[in-house]
């Protein structure tokens, strides 16, 4: 899953443009404020030893949260929060909390010398941090097929995130809605549809994130699908993309000719004309999903659509072999 | 920006490989024998923290912000840096080539998770200096690889595959019934909150009808469907046997892999009905001879409905050597096609060892009107029935046995009442019960069924006769008799607690023919109303004939305008959403309206009842469009 920092507010404020850059200069200010106080915290939590966490409990996470939401930095609030329920996430859960402090305390550290980055990781430390960017890449109109589409929640807001594929420009793109707690985000774009429309991207380094622009027809259901790969280049497109964002957690793939296959208490998807497979990742996609995909390949080779990264493969939609249409996961 | 050298973008940066945590079962020898966890890779050591930029400027800024930047020397990830890195896109792990141990990235691993588990003040980590600076340099060099394990993950080995789902070769389902039945299973009941339903139609109950139009259609089910079809089969027992029939073949391969579906596999042995032809029988007599207790009772009544004489043969090849208990299920099997031919091995079982098997296997040849066993039960029956013809009209007299011999004991008449019945009044039901009914015109002066019911009983035996009769009517499937006993619809008594009970008259209304059924049940209604209709509308096909459905809503329409609230009627309103035939649908929009309330209506019921009717209709209307949708493609 991508992680968010959030909705994002227009960029551009009211006024003068030298009031808003002292705006901004103060708003830097305070996140470096927290930031740095962050730094502090984790550095603690460090030199006292993980193997406590377990018993401090979620609290003092909680404290420090709220101090990076005060700070205006909503990325750094929302890492936070995850740190907490970590400790409860089950076996092996120190490794995982230590890996999620570092990847917190290198973020701490991009912004605080962000200056000295290349340009584009820059943008995606700014981005990661929480601080709302705009899309201001060139329109890149295609014809753009819905791969996936799925909501997640939590007590203030439900977001939506739609992956969109071009077919001319072989890109997958993505789209972030967002509705307040309860209510369903206004942009739906059902899978198995396909529409004309500009798209542009956020100045991210990965560049996956777009803001819908011109839409030149409504969406139409299609046969179209998206071209796959093999888990092994799979896999290489989630280290590639680390690359330019070490903080990425996954990035969308498209495997073609895969089988899921049960492996001990998990599933793997084999490649169907290899003897390499990917672990389906536990949390994403829930049980109900799993088994749809399951039925739908009835051990034959199928097209999934879904989410790549360190936790192992999340299916979001699947195409069945020959003729028929997606199938949602999610 | 310059900091990124373009000529290494193609190569993938795989500093190390690690398989991911779940990839590697506990308690398993790593999948891939020639990458363990957690093991260096040899192409990898060289290229780090010697990028090309690494320069002065990394000497007063944290090590940190160096990895970010990919630039510096404390950094053991730099992703660009990896340009000596072999790219092995497409390449599987097997043949991913020689490889170091020992003092690698993955040994430093271990060593920086046990300085962060005690504590840097407690444990100084690898390369680190003492004090207070050593957390931020632990926290870099975890970051570092961190990212640097994730961009070495590699796929894993595949584990052994499951054979492929066996074909289905029914006709795939119309688009628009495939959305629908996507519809049906995923409707919650109760998600409009509150105990009152509302106005929309209640999808999981039209379920069954869908599934009844889709088998008899034979459409296949579409895979991605099956989960929620299995989900609804488990949780509903009734739906199981049309929902499992629609879910075919590939079904039951994936229940093989859910052990919450085990149940599909028990309903259907050997994987669905064994196809007829050579070898059926030897196959059928191996899962005979093997199978569970469960396989067998299905086996059995799936051979008797096909073949009622191999299916008898088949149990009595084993008869001698069953358990009581499963004697008695096999037993029960035999309903199904039960025939003269059957009486032989039904005699036999008379005399078995367990009261229960024999108490069915009377049961099953007094159903056989020329068995032996009916012609005892019907020359006992009649000596204690007769005609007193000195009276005005002529009236039957009865007279219960005094004793239960072992004669009636052995053809299956219980010697001990239960609690509260006296002991002849109780012998006499059970032979007029398994006595042919054709024994009684021959008994009293050649009358009519018809008649015979009309004659008046003297004593107070009536309801102890006419009863037996009716058990009689069911078991021996008697129209003219259940016809007679049913009376008229329109009787006065037949509303009330009459000499027939509501659930004898349901089972009567059984042996009738569904024309005839449905015209009683509608005349019943117009006559008494609903509040007794709901268990007699359940014995009417569906959908109800016209006349039958006209008359409930014609009655709906006289509840309402009586001021009643619609829920006392509910069970009705439920079966008449299901049941009514949908082009009634247009006749029903006169009643969607909120009527003006009489002086003596209870408060609101006016839009209760709109309501509800507004419900009803959108239903017929959403089963005339699920009907319509199954008529394509076909």
């Amino acid at each position: 899953m991508e992680r968010t920092a959030g909705p994002s507010a227009p960029a551009t404020a009211p006024g003068d443009p030298e009031a808003a850059r002292r705006r901004a200069e103060r708003r830097a200010e305070r996140i470096t404020a927290g930031a740095t106080e962050l730094e502090q915290r984790l550095a603690d939590l460090l030199r006292a030893g993980l193997a406590g966490a377990e018993q401090t409990g979620g609290g003092p996470w909680e404290e420090t949260a709220a101090r990076m939401v005060d700070a205006q930095a909503p990325g750094l609030a929302s890492r936070v929060r995850e740190l907490a329920a970590i400790p409860s996430s089950g076996p092996g859960w120190p490794v995982r909390l230590l890996e999620e402090c570092a990847l917190l305390h290198l973020l701490d550290r991009g912004w605080l010398h962000r200056e000295r980055l290349p340009d584009s990781l820059a943008a995606t430390v700014r981005s990661r941090v929480g601080l709302s960017t705009s899309a201001d890449g060139p329109p890149v109109r295609d014809h753009w097929l819905v791969l996936a589409q799925y909501d997640t929640a939590d007590a203030r807001l439900t977001t939506r995130r739609v992956w969109l594929y071009g077919a001319e420009t072989d890109r997958t793109v993505l789209l972030l809605s967002y509705g307040a707690a309860g209510r369903p985000p206004e942009l739906a774009l059902p899978v198995g549809l396909a529409l004309e429309a500009e798209v542009s991207a956020y100045p991210d380094a990965g560049r996956r994130r777009v803001a819908l622009g011109r839409r030149f027809a409504p969406p139409e259901p299609t046969r179209a699908r998206p071209r796959g790969v093999t888990t092994s280049r799979a896999t290489v497109r989630y280290g590639e993309a680390l690359r330019d964002d070490p903080w990425l957690d996954s990035v969308p793939v498209v495997l073609d000719r895969v089988v899921p296959v049960p492996d001990g208490d998990g599933w793997q998807l084999a490649d169907a004309d290899g003897d390499t497979a990917l672990p389906l990742a536990r949390t994403t996609g829930g049980q109900p999903g799993l088994w749809r995909l399951v039925a739908l390949s009835g051990g034959a080779p199928v097209t999934v659509f879904g989410e790549c990264g360190h936790r192992g493969f999340a299916p979001l939609t699947a195409w069945p072999a020959g003729r028929g249409t997606a199938v949602p996961l999610c | 920006m310059t900091r990124t050298p373009a000529p290494t973008d193609t190569s993938a940066p795989t500093p190390t490989t690690v398989p991911w945590p779940s990839v590697v079962p506990t308690g398993s020898p790593p999948t891939d024998a020639t990458a363990p966890p957690a093991q260096p890779r040899a192409d990898t050591g060289t290229g780090a923290g010697t990028g090309p930029e690494s320069d002065a400027d990394t000497a007063d800024s944290p090590p940190g912000a160096d990895a970010v930047a990919g630039a510096g020397t404390g950094a053991q990830w730099a992703p660009p840096a990896e340009a000596g890195a072999q790219p092995v896109p497409g390449r599987p792990p097997a043949a991913s080539g020689a490889r170091t141990s020992g003092s690698g990235p993955g040994g430093v691993w271990e060593e920086l998770v046990t300085s962060a588990l005690l504590g840097t003040d407690r444990r100084t980590p690898p390369g680190g200096e003492r004090g207070p600076g050593a957390a931020a340099v632990l926290l870099d060099a975890v970051a570092a690889e961190t990212v640097r394990r994730r961009a070495g993950l590699r796929p894993a080995r595949a584990a052994g595959r499951p054979d492929p789902a066996p074909e289905d070769p029914r006709p795939p389902l119309p688009e628009a019934a495939a959305r629908r039945l996507t519809m049906l299973l995923t409707d919650r009941p109760g998600t409009a909150g509150g105990g009152r339903r509302g106005s929309a139609p209640d999808l999981m109950e039209l379920l069954p009808q869908w599934l009844a139009t889709a088998n008899a259609r034979g459409f296949a089910a579409p895979p991605q469907t099956l989960p929620a079809l299995l989900d609804a089969a488990r949780g509903r027992t009734d739906l199981r046997p049309a929902a499992l029939k629609f879910a075919g073949p590939r079904a039951l391969w994936l229940a093989r892999l859910n052990p919450d579906w085990r149940f599909a596999l028990r309903a259907t042995p050997g994987g669905g009905a064994a196809p007829p032809g050579s070898g059926a029988m030897e196959r059928a007599r191996r899962l005979w001879a093997e199978g569970l207790f469960a396989e067998r009772v299905a086996l059995l009544a799936a051979l008797r409905a096909r073949d009622a004489v191999g299916a008898r043969e088949l149990l009595a090849s084993t008869w001698a050597t069953e358990r009581a208990e499963d004697r008695l299920m096999f037993l029960d099997s035999l309903r199904t096609g039960l025939e003269a031919a059957d009486e032989p091995f039904l005699e036999q079982a008379l005399a078995d060892r367990s009261r229960n098997v024999r108490a069915t296997a009377a049961e099953l040849l007094s159903a056989l009107p020329r068995s032996a066993l009916a012609a005892r039960m019907a020359a006992r029956a009649a000596t204690c029935v007769s005609l007193d013809r000195t009276r005005t009209p002529p009236a039957i007299v009865v007279e219960a046995p005094h004793e239960c011999d072992a004669g009636m004991e052995r053809d299956g008449v219980v010697t001990k009442p239960p609690a509260g019945r006296g002991e002849r009044s109780w012998w006499f039901g059970q032979l007029v019960e398994a006595a042919p009914l054709a024994t009684w015109p021959a008994r009293l002066a050649g009358r009519t069924a018809e008649e015979i019911v009309a004659l008046p009983v003297s004593d107070g035996w009536q309801g102890e006769l006419h009863a037996a009769w009716c058990r009689a009517a069911v078991r021996q499937r008697d129209g003219v008799w259940a016809r007679a006993l049913l009376g008229a619809p329109t009787a006065p008594d037949a509303g009330g607690p009459g000499a027939v009970s509501l659930a004898e008259r349901a089972k009567l209304l059984g042996t009738l023919g569904a024309a005839e059924r449905a015209e009683w049940v509608a005349g019943f209604i117009a006559t008494h109303g609903l509040s007794e209709a709901f268990q007699l509308l359940g014995m009417c096909g569906v959908p109800w004939a016209t006349p039958l459905g006209r008359a409930v809503v014609d009655a709906l329409n006289i509840a309402r305008d009586a001021g009643s609230y619609p829920w006392s009627f509910s069970g009705v309103m439920g079966l008449a959403e299901r049941c009514l035939d949908p082009s009634e649908a247009g006749r029903l929009d006169g009643l969607l309206a909120i009527p003006d309330e009489p002086e003596d209506a209870s408060p609101g019921a006016g839009g209760y009842w709109a309501e509800a009717f507004q419900r009803l209709v959108t239903t017929l209307r959403l089963r005339a469009a699920m009907a319509e949708e199954l008529r394509a493609g076909s």
